[in-house]
């Protein structure tokens, strides 16, 4: 019997494609926005997640200057910057460190033979290949001697690398940096877009003392950043860390912090359920056309009970029952917008994957919204189409017959 | 209902339907039309009956009640011994399922459905397998002549064409009861005449107890029994004269 109502439900789809089509419109838009969203969604929480993962895992950053208070309300709170000092005592004093690399960074013009590139200049140590997890492609990393001499080498990104020596080899070249001739004795592995954009590969990274002798023209650490052993001791090491650094900065208790520690991982957190949460709320306004679709088809529906009243009396008349009939329609709305939400899901798919090199973002396949999106469109069909089918169960069939 | 319909299955020594001082009212207070004053009507295995009477002689209501489609006001009918009107909707609907077969003055096919699936719905409706549905639908259009017609579908049929497909479907259940609503209503005199022979034959060959509504007395003539509404109340009910008329005119025809 069930297979009698699919084979009739199939026939009255076809018999009217083109108002079929129009019912099951709203299923496919909504469908095809729910699954757009979530793909999308998740796309982007990879993506973002992946860029936080790639300026390094239990990475705590230590930046001078501070937020009180938050939002609008909020004032900036200016800090002196670090010194080599401060590094020194996290070094010696803090247990459960890989690694410490101080930074101070500037903008500056590099040139090579007659190119020349604007690009971020970072002064730091080798401990700051460790901390971002970023090996060399090429070359080495500084000496001790460098380091201490503040010598004029420098390591570069791939970036650099493309944009002054195409197809040269770029080791033991000399790259000017803001006039200061500089040996260039490593170029790092791609590391790709940072969150927001930005070109982690475009960096020139030159010895610490360098930078602050030759370019910065100050003792200052603009940002220190310390990987810890295992993400577990994060916030242990965060606390440590807080309380050296304002005993250091002589800071009297019930005071605000002048600087800050950035925990990579608890913002990796923070971005995902954020992410995370703009997809539930956009997906649930996608299943808000859904139900609109629902609507729609309960509308054409009643609409085809009415027309098919006479059909209806003649098969109550020869011997179908109540639920004969209901099932009929029921079968029919279910059947309609179980292919509303096919269509739809494969226009979801179809439309994230070409829009995802656009967003810049992984397409990622889940099947679990796939499957969900399939089963809340018969959802849809069973919940708005047994009105109209009670409807059509009910019909007296004296009357339904004198029907024209 | 389970038991009602063994009890309607085996009880052959029952009348197919006997009607017991039946009414029906339409409406109420003021307003409300006795469309069946208290009738009586027995009808026995084997019977093809005309049922006659002017428009609004109550005639589309007994045949209503007799085809389950309707309950009466007061009085009792039992179909076979089992009370059809404490029935509820859906046991009414089994009866007309399994025992009733209907053929309608506007023929009432499925559009844009075959000949052969039309004649199919009520065995779909009993849930026999496909292959017994094939078969009793051939042999039900064979029956009515039509076994080349099955593919066609009703526009494809003339009016004549139509009814015997009608008549087929009602039929192919192999029903206890066959009821006609003017059949030959739409038709000119030579189909109608077809199809009055038609349903002689079924009656005669197959046994199948008949009772037609029609408003001519041509056709009635073709009937055993005419029993004659007027007012919502049965005027007559006698057995059809002419008998040999009848056969002589049918004779003429062949």
């Amino acid at each position: 019997m069930i297979r009698e109502a699919f084979a009739l439900a199939l026939r009255a789809i076809r018999r009217n494609v083109m108002r079929s089509t129009l019912t099951i419109l709203g299923i496919v838009i909504g469908v095809a926005a729910v699954i757009a969203m979530v793909t999308l969604g998740n796309g982007t929480t990879v993506r973002v997640t992946e860029s936080i993962r790639s300026l390094g895992s239990n990475v705590l950053i230590l930046t001078p200057g501070a937020q009180t208070g938050r939002g609008p309300g909020g004032a900036t709170v200016a800090g002196p910057a670090f010194t080599t000092r401060d590094v020194t005592a996290i070094t010696q004093n803090i247990g459960g460190i890989n690694a410490v690399a101080p930074m101070a960074s500037a903008r500056a013009q590099v040139v090579y033979g007659n190119l020349n590139w604007p690009t971020t200049i970072t002064g730091t140590d080798n401990d700051y290949f460790v901390v971002r997890q970023w090996p060399m492609a090429a070359g080495r990393e500084f000496t001790d001697a460098e380091i201490r001499g503040g010598r004029a080498v420098c390591v570069i990104g791939t970036t650099v690398r493309n944009k002054l020596f195409a197809g040269q080899d770029p080791l033991g070249a000399s790259l000017r940096v803001r006039n200061m001739p500089c040996e260039i004795v490593g170029v790092l592995t791609a590391k790709g877009q940072a969150m927001g954009g930005n070109d982690q590969d475009d960096v020139v990274i030159l010895p610490l003392r360098t930078v602050q002798r030759r370019i910065s023209g100050n003792e200052d650490v603009t940002v220190i950043q310390v990987s810890v052993q295992s993400s577990a001791m994060n916030a242990r090491v965060r606390a440590d860390i807080m309380a050296l650094l304002r005993e250091r900065r002589r800071i009297v208790h019930g005071k605000e912090d002048d600087f800050r520690i950035l925990d990579i991982a608890e913002i990796a957190n923070t971005v995902q359920s954020t992410t995370r949460v703009l997809t539930a709320f956009l997906s649930a306004l996608a299943a808000v056309s859904l139900l609109v679709g629902g609507i729609g088809i309960m509308n054409i529906m009643l609409v085809s009970v009415t027309e098919r009243t006479r059909e209806i009396g003649i098969r109550l008349a020869i011997g179908a029952l109540e639920r004969d009939v209901l099932a009929q329609f029921l079968v029919e709305a279910v059947v309609l917008s179980l292919c509303g939400g096919l269509i739809g899901i494969v226009i979801g798919l179809a439309g994230s994957y070409f829009a995802v090199p656009l967003l810049n973002v992984p397409f990622v396949f889940n099947p679990t919204i796939v499957a969900l999106a399939f089963g809340f469109s018969g959802a849809v069909g069973v919940i708005f189409g047994f009105f109209p089918a009670r409807k059509a169960a009910r019909l007296d069939p004296i009357e339904a017959l004198r029907h024209e | 209902m389970r038991d009602s319909e063994t009890a309607a299955a085996a009880a052959g020594a029952q009348p197919v339907g006997e009607l017991t001082g039946v009414t029906k009212v339409y409406g109420h207070g003021d307003t409300a039309v006795v469309a069946l004053g208290g009738i009586d009507v027995r009808i026995d295995d084997g019977e093809f009956i005309a049922i006659m009477g002017p428009s609004g002689s109550g005639k589309s209501t007994c045949m209503n009640i007799l085809g389950c489609l309707d309950t009466p006001t007061s009085g009792s009918y039992r179909f076979r011994g089992v009370e059809v009107t404490t029935l509820t909707r859906n046991q009414r609907a089994l009866l007309r399922r399994n025992y009733l077969g209907f053929v309608f003055q506007g023929y009432n096919l499925l559009s844009r459905t075959t000949a052969f699936e039309n004649v199919e719905v009520p065995l779909i409706y009993r849930g026999l397998p496909v292959a017994e549905r094939r078969d009793r639908v051939r042999e039900a259009l064979a029956a009515v002549g039509l076994e080349s017609r099955g593919h066609h579908t009703p526009a494809e049929l003339s009016g004549g064409q139509q009814q015997r497909v009608a008549i087929a479907r009602a039929i192919v259940s192999q029903p206890t009861l066959l009821l006609a609503d003017e059949p030959t209503g739409n038709l000119d005199s030579k189909l109608s005449r077809e199809i009055m022979e038609l349903l002689v034959q079924l009656n005669e060959t197959r046994g199948i107890t008949i009772a037609m509504v029609t408003h001519e007395p041509d056709m009635a003539a073709y009937t055993r029994r005419q029993v004659r509404f007027y007012d919502g109340l049965v005027m007559a009910d006698e057995p059809t004269h002419g008998a040999t008329r009848l056969s002589a005119a049918r004779q003429a025809t062949r």
